[in-house]
């Protein structure tokens, strides 16, 4: 039964597949797959930046994470949350306990409180306990939660950094060959966005900020810190994670190599 | 037949070495077993200390309550990690009524001044756990028995603490806890 | 176990003497995997993954145990319920990250071992039984892995759990309200979420008792070996301890090495960056794909695009993912060669190699966004795929002429045998 029906089915879902692939072929010759703007412009993030907390002995560099908190908190607050990250865990970027605690209660945005009793919303300072209150967005677009952007994008650090370096001017190639892809009003060409407009208007320039340790606020720069910031708070435990990993390994090694030469002792005599 | 091939399997083996006491092959047999209990010891740290308390839970957390409205006599119940913490304004005749008491007769001796700030020995701020089994005891609330000494007394098992919240009757070994606090203002008092 | 020769459990310890007269556990556990099994001397390290495919269950079983004990079950705080497991609770990251690599880790091991069964034809009498079974656990796997991967509520599990519960709505007339049967809605929600919470914390344990089963079966013939000859005698066997136990062990370091690699080093390298997205039932992601795992099977449903005799392309994929796998349960009666080893059979090695380069194309076609020239190649490859088993098989294990057998397997290791010799 099963060596009559098998071949059967088989030649069936071969068939079936072959159907397909030829009518996909005969469309293809007819008219190809056409090509888009994405395909041609869309950039790849830049890989030529190095950051401290590349390779598997990277580590964080507290000061740039400060730097970039400075940057999130001055700039990119403005329209986005941070919602994972709690001003407690700030002390993991060199903070002292009372510069927290000052962060916290300095922070514009106060925490939303409600009285269950009376049923009242009102607000409070926020204490290091809290997360960084959330950021609400009425304009066009809809700027994501950063708390994990660099996990949540290929390239991680890199595309954050891409993206915030790489506005530029439509280029004339583009509209040339796609006129219809003009960047809509409203919206901003970036060859590192997935659909090349973004509805971010380029959010860093030469001294967006003032860095308080004197290091000269470049839009470079700021973009580095702040994707180095934005790296951390998606991975706060990546040191942590690697220095477990070292020894761990260390340890497998040794016991692994055991592992063989006791497994030779015992087979020595069946081979 | 069986003979015949056991030899042919062992001909080119070593002779036994249990005999020899412990040897190289011996040492690296229970050296690498060794090495599997230790990393499997090693394996059970996180295992275990995943249990405990996470950051977000020990992240110091300290509540603010607002003491202005509490008239003599009265308490109010407040919330600090989690578990009830009272607040009770006492009354001069509590406060004689708890100094009263030789505090070398009680099962956990302690007098109110040690139980209260100085120069506000009226506002008696104690967690509302019971320390026998940690049941919230009654007293704090309006309308609740307060027990034969006019503190609290818990209806579980029975524990009955004086106007300083200490233990006088019943199974509870200690007094009740006096978080750490701290008057903020007059009227605002920070536990935590 | 049937071989007379097998060593006898003999407890000296009077407890171990009390313990086999009223729960004779010992005494099982020593014929099962301890000094008690004869197995082939001549298994190689293909033969290692049976080993480690039991381990990475017991892995994912401890680590899923806890995990679960962090982790909430509702659509509104599955996702930061993941996140303070990765960033609050102790050691949490690294549970996380060893039971999302953890599942990449079981189904590398498993795809080699049934690779290996393939090679060696593991599947023929008198094993059948073992290898049934051991698709019911593949199968079981891939809906534990599958539900899994819904739970931390990203854009992936979300628009995962929309897709593959959209096949069953291909199935005429009970489709649709199938679908909704499975889901408990029109789409994705809390009710989904906590059924599959509740099934991918069950099938664990389903999965450990076929497993059982699976070994239960595995010890009335005895393990196959690379020769596909039978065991004959002693001489052609060792005491599973501590011969086979030392080169588990061996392997087992091997592959933790591996994978504590990927747990402290690449922890996110096998995972998709879209599942650090909270589930956005308003937007789905630009390329949707499932975890590496289920690619092949993916290029394969995603390969039929046009209807075919009247048959909806939607349901013919479908049939065909679904097939792609039902197709192995019937192996021990396609593959009709005496000989089992793909070392005797010139031909039979030949088209496996082929079906290795294939199953291989379908997974890099099956992981690349939706366009046409993937899609053509996942044609051409999911064609040969059943071709494979359906046509190939039966043919080749007609029409080839196998290489010589040696009479043993102690022949086939010292070259010589006491009974030719």
């Amino acid at each position: 039964m099963v060596r009559i029906f098998g071949p059967l089915i088989g030649l069936f879902f071969a068939a079936a597949l072959l159907w397909s692939f030829g009518v996909g072929v005969a469309q293809q010759l007819r008219e190809p797959d056409p090509s888009t703007a994405v395909k041609d412009f869309h950039k790849d993030p830049k890989e030529d930046i190095k950051f401290s907390f590349d390779g598997p002995f990277g580590t964080y560099d507290n000061r740039q994470l400060q730097r970039g908190f400075q940057v999130y908190k001055q700039v990119c607050n403005n329209c986005h949350s941070l919602k994972q990250i709690a001003f407690r865990n700030l002390s993991a970027l060199g903070y002292k306990p009372a510069e927290v605690k000052a962060i916290a209660k300095e922070w514009t945005t106060k925490a939303k409180t409600f009285d269950q009793k009376t049923g009242d919303a009102g607000e409070r300072v926020n204490t290091p306990a809290d997360h960084i209150p959330a950021v609400y967005y009425p304009g066009t677009g809809n700027p994501p939660d950063l708390s994990l952007i660099t996990k949540a994008r290929h390239g991680g650090a890199h595309y954050v950094y891409s993206l915030l370096t790489g506005y530029s001017d439509q280029p004339a190639a583009l509209l040339k060959k796609y006129p219809d892809s003009k960047t809509p009003d409203g919206l901003y060409y970036n060859p590192y966005f997935a659909n090349l407009n973004i509805a971010m208007p380029p959010p860093l320039a030469d001294n967006a900020v003032t860095y308080g340790d004197g290091t000269p606020a470049t839009l470079d720069q700021e973009a580095k810190d702040v994707s180095a910031f934005l790296t951390w708070t998606a991975e706060p435990e990546m040191q942590k994670r690697k220095q477990t990993g070292w020894p761990v390994i260390g340890f497998l090694l040794a016991a692994t190599a055991l592992a063989y030469l006791s497994k030779r002792n015992i087979w020595a005599d069946k081979h | 037949m069986a003979e015949l091939l056991k030899a042919e399997g062992t001909i080119d083996a070593p002779a036994d070495v249990s005999h020899d006491g412990v040897r190289r092959r011996d040492f690296i047999n229970i050296a690498a077993v060794s090495f599997a209990g230790v990393g499997g010891i090693a394996v059970l740290v996180p295992l275990i200390s995943q249990m405990s308390a996470s950051a977000d839970v020990l992240a110091e957390s300290s509540t603010e309550i607002d003491i202005s409205a509490i008239g003599a006599g009265q308490a109010i119940k407040a919330i600090w990690r989690k578990q009830p913490v009272f607040v009770r304004n006492l009354t001069p005749v509590e406060i004689a009524e708890a100094d009263k008491v030789d505090p070398k007769t009680l099962r956990d001796p302690q007098t109110l001044e040690q139980r209260t700030m100085p120069g506000k020995t009226n506002w008696l701020i104690t967690m509302g756990v019971c320390t026998h089994l940690g049941c919230v005891p009654l007293g704090a609330g309006q309308g609740e028995v307060k027990g034969e000494f006019g503190g609290y007394f818990c209806p579980c098992h029975g524990s009955v603490y004086d106007t300083a919240a200490r233990i006088r009757k019943g199974p509870a070994p200690k007094n009740l806890e006096v978080p750490p606090y701290k008057f903020t203002s007059d009227t605002v008092v920070q536990i935590g | 176990m049937s071989f007379p020769w097998a060593n006898q459990y003999k407890p000296k310890n009077p407890l171990m003497v009390y313990l086999d007269q009223k729960l004779p556990l010992p005494r099982f556990v020593y014929n099962a995997i301890g000094g008690g099994y004869p197995v082939p001397r001549n298994l190689n390290y293909a033969w290692n993954f049976g080993v480690l495919a039991g381990f990475c269950l017991v892995l994912q079983i401890v680590t899923g145990v806890i995990l679960a004990m962090h982790y909430a079950a509702n659509s509104m705080i599955a996702f930061d319920s993941v996140e303070h497991i990765m960033r609050d609770v102790n050691w949490g990251w690294m549970l996380r990250y060893a039971h999302a690599n953890g599942a990449s880790a079981f189904f590398v091991v498993v795809y080699i071992h049934i690779f290996r069964g393939f090679f060696y034809s593991s599947y023929k009498a008198p094993r059948e039984m073992i290898w049934l079974l051991g698709v019911v656990i593949f199968l079981l796997m891939m809906a534990t892995a599958f539900m899994g991967y819904v739970l931390p509520w990203g854009q992936m599990s979300f628009w995962g759990a929309k897709v593959i519960t959209g096949l069953f709505s291909a199935i005429p007339l009970v489709g649709e309200p199938l679908q909704q049967w499975l889901l408990g809605g029109f789409a994705p929600d809390n009710a989904a979420l906590n059924r599959f919470f509740s099934l991918h914390f069950l099938l664990p344990f389903v999965i450990a008792a076929v497993i059982i089963l699976h070994i239960w079966a595995l010890h009335i013939p005895g393990s196959s070996n690379p020769t596909g000859v039978e065991i004959k005698t002693e001489s052609d066997t060792v005491p599973f301890h501590p011969y086979y136990t030392a080169k588990d062990g061996f392997g087992l370091g091997v592959f933790l090495l591996i994978y504590c690699t990927f747990v402290f080093f690449l922890p996110n390298q096998l995972g998709h960056p879209d599942n650090y997205i909270p589930a956005n039932a308003m937007s789905t992601p630009a390329h949707i794909v499932p975890e590496w795992y289920f690619w092949p099977f993916y290029a394969i449903l995603r390969s039929f695009t046009v209807d075919f005799l009247f048959i909806p392309a939607k349901l013919m994929g479908v049939l065909a993912m679904f097939s792609a796998i039902l197709v192995w349960f019937f192996l021990p009666w396609l593959d009709t060669s005496p000989v089992r080893s793909g070392h005797y059979r010139p031909l039979f090695r030949k088209f496996w190699y082929l079906l290795v380069i294939d199953t291989l194309i379908l997974g890099y076609c099956g992981g690349s966004p939706a366009e046409t020239k993937y899609v053509l190649i996942s044609q051409i490859a999911a064609s040969y795929y059943f071709l494979h088993f359906l046509v190939i098989l039966p043919v080749v294990s007609s029409i080839e002429k196998p290489l010589p057998l040696p009479f043993s397997i102690t022949e086939a290791v010292l070259g010589t045998d006491a009974v030719t010799a």
